[in-house]
């Protein structure tokens, strides 16, 4: 198990060498650092000067990947890669393009992102499989349909929608909670009900059409048929055996975003304004912060391919079936 | 290219929409030779979800086809002008070379001229006849007031005490019995056609289609077209005398710019899977196929690729773009050519956050093919691998191809508006769903709030994409004979 788990994030670095590299190739190559700034201070026409002042204050005034002018290993690490690049391979991102530490921001920030992620999920996940048994409990009968057909609904409505519609009509009618805002402590709780009930509101459609065809799936197996041969009420078969092994693919499923929950959701968040890691990147895209997009594309594969890892993980633990090999 | 005295204008993503619907046009009259093929696809036509919303995504379609013709009228040389050069030095030239006007047009805005033309100053409601906010207006004594001054196109023919809604309903009866007419003319139509092909009478091939007792599933069709067509004629209507979804904060029609987002819907959802298609096939074949390190060069391609967030990367790659059209002004001619270029870069970005997963199922599916007996017993005989590939596999692995093609394109109009809120979508001159959207929630904010423009581009999105979901449900169960259908007791 260890020396799988090893070899499993020996082989992570390749990959994340590969988003380095690429990030890099992206920011650095298919614009110079003089594009960026030509654009950054606005005008066309600046002058040579405005934009050597401006690369030389973010550091980007150094060689590309090879100083020839320093000795020694020097001549590897005097370059923006190895400001840039190397040094986010090991998480220290530096500072922004205004110049604020990225790391102390992302750790102040991660938390909000996860008070409004965490909520969603574990809410969203009870009750979306709850109505998925409610509706497999009903298959075959014109519930079944009708709620299938909801669930395609709900599904093809924009997320902007359910964000916009929800602020209207629970904060703007109603004035039940603020529209937006967020602040620390048991306070927190006014300004994080709303976003919790958009995200799960807005996840039904899909969760619940997904987890019934997981429980479909298992139903047409044979120890449920087994089991029902044995003279089991339907209940009892639907939420002894078949609720337990649809939770595999359920819960593998929910492994693989765990860690994802960190970055927070952009839209929510952005709506919302509450301070997390998704408003940060949002923030980052839109005032064109290239050294926090660069360093929150790096963060998120981190976490996706941590999530991978876990995924494959928690697959031998819930089904000892599968061989780690 | 010139016709017919207008300049005809093509742009990139024109091109590759009228490319688009050759293959499908080509796909279909070869599938139509070979009963293999055509197979699944008579099965989509006796579903009867498939059949209705299959009319609304045809209507869809017809309206970005028609917003993808593009040209520049001529100049026209009024007597003013003519009187205004004939007094300047004479220009011999004038007569031969064509002047044309520096707006392209679409055949679409054409069409809708009046709507296009009839704009207001500022926001104004559905079926007004008021402005929507107060304006100071001088009176002709020279006092000034605050009022609610009257539109200049919307409802001007009410008089005082007129009731809007008896005047909306009489107005809205000849487009209900034009909808109707050109429902009826359509079934007559189909009939007719069944008549030929089932050797009957037409009296009797019009009952089998109203007990929906043909093969195909014509009923649902009809049902859903004569909808769209009654709505359409309605709404015609009464535009001419209102703004049947209001104006916005410049006083452009809502109803106009709704249409016009179609274009930019559909690209975003077909043009994606055009452009990342060629990749995801020879790659995710190639890999399966091959095997050995190019399966391993491959799977750590799309690895790598599919470990960034696709916001992230969309989002860097469409600021590298602008910094790159900033930087880059002179090359192109037109705004409407550099919207152009950004709709059809991020179509591509878009393919490159999407193909992995269908590269990944194609892989799976060519490593199980390889070791079919057909394949060995082709590659005893000496079949090299390219006539393997092409003849053998992909023939097998094209029904992954079209359902994947079918599930993605709803997530993609979808995505289009949030990345417009992101502000990396399309260009903010695009008329997009994404765009009106954005442009308009700070308006919910007032009171009252302005929900018009919201409202439609959400309902006219929800009709795609719920049409785009319910077709795809109904091809994946037609196409894979493994679907979700097959595995209920």
């Amino acid at each position: 198990m260890m020396s799988y788990i090893a070899r499993r994030f020996l082989y992570a670095i390749p990959i994340l060498l590969g988003v380095n590299i690429l990030t890099f190739l992206l920011f650095f190559f298919v614009n110079t650092p003089d594009d960026i700034a030509r654009a950054q201070l606005g005008d066309r026409r600046v002058t040579a000067e405005a934009v050597e002042q401006w690369k030389a204050s973010k550091g980007y005034d150094k060689p590309m990947i090879w100083n020839s002018d320093a000795n020694g290993l020097k001549k590897v690490s005097e370059t923006v890669f190895y400001d840039k690049s190397i040094r986010m391979m090991f998480f220290d991102f530096g500072s922004s393009d205004s110049g604020r530490d990225i790391n102390y921001d992302i750790s102040q920030r991660m938390w909000p992102s996860l008070a409004i992620a965490v909520p969603s999920l574990i809410v969203g996940l009870a009750i979306n499989i709850s109505f998925a048994l409610m509706i497999v409990f009903f298959r075959g009968t014109t519930i079944d349909t009708v709620a299938v057909v909801i669930c395609v609904f709900l599904l093809s409505i924009s997320s902007l929608f359910y964000i916009i519609g929800g602020q209207f009509l629970i904060s703007k009618l109603l004035h039940l909670v603020p529209i937006s805002g967020y602040d620390t402590g048991i306070n927190a709780i006014k300004f994080l009900t709303l976003p919790i009930l958009i995200g799960v509101i807005g996840g039904i459609g899909s969760g619940v059409r997904l987890y019934r065809t997981f429980f479909i799936e298992e139903i047409s197996k044979d120890y449920v048929r087994t089991a029902r041969a044995k003279g089991l009420k339907e209940t009892t078969v639907l939420f002894k055996h078949v609720l337990n092994n649809a939770l595999i693919p359920i819960l593998t499923g929910v492994v693989v975003i765990l860690p994802l929950l960190f970055m927070g959701s952009l839209l929510t968040e952005s709506f919302f304004s509450i301070p997390g890691l998704g408003s940060y990147t949002i923030d980052g895209i839109q005032r064109q912060d290239f050294a926090i997009v660069r360093s929150m594309v790096y963060l998120g594969s981190v976490l996706y391919i941590i999530g991978l890892i876990l995924t494959d993980i928690s697959y031998t633990i819930v089904d000892p079936r599968v061989r780690l090999n | 290219m010139v016709l017919f005295g207008i300049k005809l204008v093509f742009l990139i993503t024109d091109i590759l929409l009228f490319a688009l619907f050759a293959i499908i046009i080509a796909y279909f009259l070869y599938a139509k030779r070979h009963e293999h093929i055509y197979a699944p696809w008579r099965r989509l036509l006796k579903n009867k979800i498939a059949m209705g919303t299959a009319a609304i995504l045809l209507c869809y379609l017809f309206v970005a086809f028609i917003d993808s013709i593009h040209f520049r009228l001529p100049v026209e040389h009024t007597t003013q002008s003519q009187t205004t050069q004939s007094t300047q030095i004479p220009n011999t030239q004038s007569e031969n070379i064509q002047q044309f006007q520096s707006e392209t047009l679409s055949l679409l805005d054409v069409l809708l001229t009046p709507l296009r033309e009839k704009s207001e100053t500022t926001y104004s409601a559905p079926f007004a006849s008021h402005s929507f906010t107060k304006q100071t207006v001088e009176q002709d004594n020279g006092q000034q007031i605050r009022i609610y001054p009257a539109l200049k196109y919307g409802g001007v023919h009410l008089r005082e005490g007129d009731s809007k809604l008896i005047d909306i309903s009489i107005r809205s009866l000849p487009g209900v019995i034009k909808g109707s007419l050109l429902t009826l003319f359509l079934l007559l139509l189909i009939a007719s056609r069944n008549k030929q092909k089932y050797r009957c009478s037409f009296r009797q091939s019009l009952t089998r289609l109203l007990n929906s007792s043909t093969g195909t599933q014509w009923k649902p069709f009809l049902i859903v077209m004569g909808v769209i067509f009654i709505l359409t004629a309605v709404i015609a209507e009464l535009s001419t005398v209102y703004h049947v979804f209001g104006t916005d904060k410049i006083g452009s029609s809502v109803l106009y710019q709704s249409l016009k987002s179609i274009r930019t819907g559909i690209m975003i959802g077909t043009l994606t899977t055009l452009v990342m298609l060629p990749f995801a096939l020879a790659l995710g074949i190639a890999a399966g196929y091959f095997r050995g390190w190019v399966d391993d060069v491959i799977q750590y391609l799309y690895t790598t690729l599919n470990s960034i967030p696709s916001v992230l990367l969309i989002a860097s790659a469409i600021l590298m773009l602008q910094v790159y059209l900033d930087n880059n002004q002179d090359n192109y001619t037109s705004l409407l050519e550099r919207a152009d270029l950004r709709l059809l870069f991020l179509c591509m970005i878009l393919g490159v956050t999407s193909w992995t997963g269908l590269c990944r199922y194609l892989r799976a599916e060519s490593l199980k093919l390889r070791e079919m007996d057909y394949i060995a017993a082709a590659r005893t005989m000496g079949v090299g691998h390219f006539s393997i590939i092409t003849r053998h596999i992909l023939p097998n692995v094209m029904h992954i191809v079209l359902i994947t093609v079918v599930l993605d394109f709803s997530a993609l109009v979808l995505a289009e508006a949030v990345l417009a809120y992101v502000q990396i979508g399309v260009d903010p001159t695009t008329e997009s769903w994404g765009n009106m959207i954005n442009s308009a929630r700070l308006e919910m904010a007032r009171d009252p709030a302005v929900w018009w423009s919201l409202t439609a581009a959400f309902v006219f999105m929800l009709v795609l994409v719920l049409a785009a979901n319910l077709f795809s449900d109904a091809v994946r169960d037609a196409l894979d004979p493994r679907g979700e259908s097959h595995a209920q007791p």
